[in-house]
């Protein structure tokens, strides 16, 4: 399911509009609820939040496309999110996500976003996560984790039910 | 030798100690926040009233604490600025987006000692007249969103947040917001944007000063996690005391965070000032030294947008006589103390307090170009010469890196990175972009050149080979 208002939601963002004077401020956390729960932001979801938060939907896609947190589309069940600037690239940042790419079909060198084909994995670099004394770091989800081996990876994956 | 010294992390790595507010009352937590509501107000010689807020204010400006997310500017006097007059409310924003590469010491302050911040922050907002406060933290750091909102409701809790706090009269709200994965919301005015639920376009000064126009065009003050923390540690020890930690004009502790080619990669919590580049490298209680057989090649002191220092490299540094002459002083970069003025005389800065150290094998083009990367991706897009000029220095950096390079690219990068920064752009990202390449360029430019030479030479050769096997071709048919 792409978006639909459940009464959950509804009462997670009128909760959210109460935390600011200007109900446009709650946008990001808006759509940070609506991702949550269904994985990516649709164009139904644009355009309720924009109804919500008495906006043009406008408003509320030109942030949707400008953060790299916010997705467009649906992505893998697991997302890892491999950190690529410089202290993780010293610790093997790009060693790490090669040996993910490969070990899940997918291509190294290619930019952006990838997810598997049965749509369980999404490999993507991104910059710096903030722990660069234990790099390299990566994040599966919301779950974070540090100093990542080769096979620390594997065991990630294997964890990955 | 050297030593740690924990104000700020005190506790935070104590086995045992919790990120609940039970452990961090047990540890003396919230007595600052008690002692700061109950400051009476002082006659001053004029017949004037100074209030305890008042006093806070003042003990911040005795305590010459700078801000420790990055540009190290005077807390004291960025309070000064907030425009009490207007009858507008005033804001706080407690800038928890840590995201200069390199950095991660705010981190370890949410992670393990949340309640530390969220007093830092009342006595702050009561010291302001603030009502409604937020924090805006990295959308990448979900956990620790977690962990601040659970502190927000245990203070709650005990009525040290909320309406009428301990009996004072004085009301505060404080919520969490997300980012999501944007390094320019770290800029204040940008962040202020985003807060507001656009995009985080930085907004240009004058006139949108957020000490005057901030938050909804009200008065704002933004300031980092652990400059917040020590307003606590201000408020407890009274400010002159606080001014004896660390060495003149740079005031307090600072938390190092250290990444890179050393054994012992971490966060090291120092009197600032009071610990030389050498010392956070090479001695056992902090760096621990090189990798075995590795010889120092670069360091970038203060987060990423620092300009690079050399290995061997030396400057002249000002210091005092015996007799309090002001002297310059040869010093090798290693053993330039860590702090603000060290650095910046050394033409770089402290920023954000992270070092990042390549040994010799570091290829530095390849360093530059991930770096590159980084500020092409993170550029807001909103002023051209930065928009344009980070795309253009990373396009040329891949090049170089991916064998496509020139030997005029090292003169071409420089031609780019001068033409950002300088009142160019908005917001200081055109700086920050440029720095590092204007920098790396500076100090270590043959690398670049023969790097661009070897591939032109290259390429030369390849035209020649393909040529032969045609002829080889034509006359087999």
């Amino acid at each position: 399911m792409s978006f639909q208002a459940t009464p959950e939601l509804e009462a997670e963002v009128n909760e959210l509009i109460t935390h600011y004077p200007v109900k446009r401020a709650a946008s990001l956390m808006v759509l940070h609820a609506i991702q949550e729960k269904f994985g990516w932001i649709s164009s139904e979801a644009v355009q309720w939040t924009a109804k919500k938060l008495e906006l043009q939907p406008i408003n509320v896609f030109e942030i949707l496309t400008f953060y790299p947190m916010l997705r467009q589309e649906p992505q893998g069940k697991y997302a890892i999110k491999v950190c690529r600037t410089l202290s993780c690239a010293l610790g093997g940042a790009y060693e790490l996500h090669h040996h993910f790419c490969e070990k899940l079909g997918l291509d190294a060198h290619k930019h952006g976003a990838q997810t598997t084909k049965d749509g369980k994995f999404t490999v993507e670099f991104v910059e710096c996560l903030a722990s660069c004394g234990t790099a390299p770091v990566m994040m599966v989800g919301d779950k974070f984790y540090e100093g990542v081996s080769h096979k620390k990876a594997d065991e990630i994956v294997a964890g990955c039910k | 030798m050297a030593q740690e010294y924990k104000l700020i992390l005190k506790h935070a790595d104590e086995p045992g100690y919790t990120p609940d507010i039970e452990c961090y009352l047990r540890h003396g937590g919230y007595d600052a926040l008690k002692k700061a509501l109950a400051i009476q107000p002082k006659d001053l010689a004029d017949g004037k009233k100074l209030s305890g807020a008042e006093q806070i204010r003042e003990d911040v400006k005795v305590s010459g604490l700078r801000g420790r997310g990055g540009a190290g500017f005077s807390c004291g006097l960025k309070w000064s600025f907030v425009d009490r007059k207007s009858g507008k409310p005033i804001y706080l924003i407690c800038n928890a987006d840590e995201s200069e590469p390199g950095t991660f010491k705010d981190r370890q302050i949410m992670h393990k000692d949340p309640h530390q911040l969220i007093e830092g922050m009342i006595i702050s907002c009561f010291a302001n007249d603030v009502k409604l406060a937020y924090i805006y933290i990295r959308g990448e750091m979900p956990e620790g969103a977690k962990i601040l909102n659970r502190a927000i409701k245990e203070a709650h809790a005990k009525n040290f947040l909320g309406k009428n706090i301990l009996g004072t009269g004085y009301d505060l709200e404080i919520y969490v917001h997300r980012g999501a994965g944007a390094y320019i919301c770290g800029e204040e005015t940008g962040l202020i944007e985003s807060l507001e639920g656009k995009r985080p376009y930085p907004r240009i000064k004058p006139p949108y000063f957020p000490a005057i126009l901030g938050l909804w065009m009200c008065p704002t003050i933004v300031n980092n996690v652990e400059t917040l923390c020590n307003v606590k540690h201000i408020v407890a020890m009274g400010g002159a005391e606080f001014a004896k930690l660390g060495t003149p004009n740079n005031t307090g502790t600072r938390i190092v965070s250290l990444s890179g080619h050393v054994k012992r990669p971490g966060y090291y919590e120092i009197e600032v000032g009071k610990a030389t580049l050498r010392e956070l490298l090479y001695d056992k209680n902090f760096g621990g030294g090189l990798l075995d057989g590795r010889q120092l090649k670069a360091i970038i002191p203060g987060g990423s947008s620092s300009k690079v220092l050399k290995a061997g490299e030396k400057f002249k540094l000002k210091k005092k006589d015996a007799e309090g002459k002001e002297i310059l002083v040869e010093t090798d970069m290693l053993d330039l103390p860590y702090d603000f003025d060290s650095l910046a005389q050394a033409g770089t800065m402290s920023g954000s307090s992270a070092i990042i150290v390549m040994d010799d094998s570091v290829d530095i083009v390849k360093a530059l170009a991930n770096l590159s990367e980084f500020y092409a991706h993170e550029s807001c897009g909103q002023c051209t010469p930065c928009r344009e000029g980070s795309l253009w220095m990373n396009k040329t950096l891949q090049r170089l890196t991916h064998g496509e390079g020139r030997a005029s690219d090292a003169d071409y990068l420089g031609k780019i990175a001068d033409n950002i920064p300088g009142g160019r752009t908005i917001c200081a990202f055109g700086e920050a972009c440029s720095w590092p390449v204007q920098s790396f360029l500076a100090k270590f430019k043959d690398e670049f050149v023969a790097k661009g030479a070897a591939d032109e030479a290259r390429r030369a050769k390849e035209i020649e080979a393909p040529a032969e096997h045609k002829q080889l071709e034509s006359a087999q048919h």
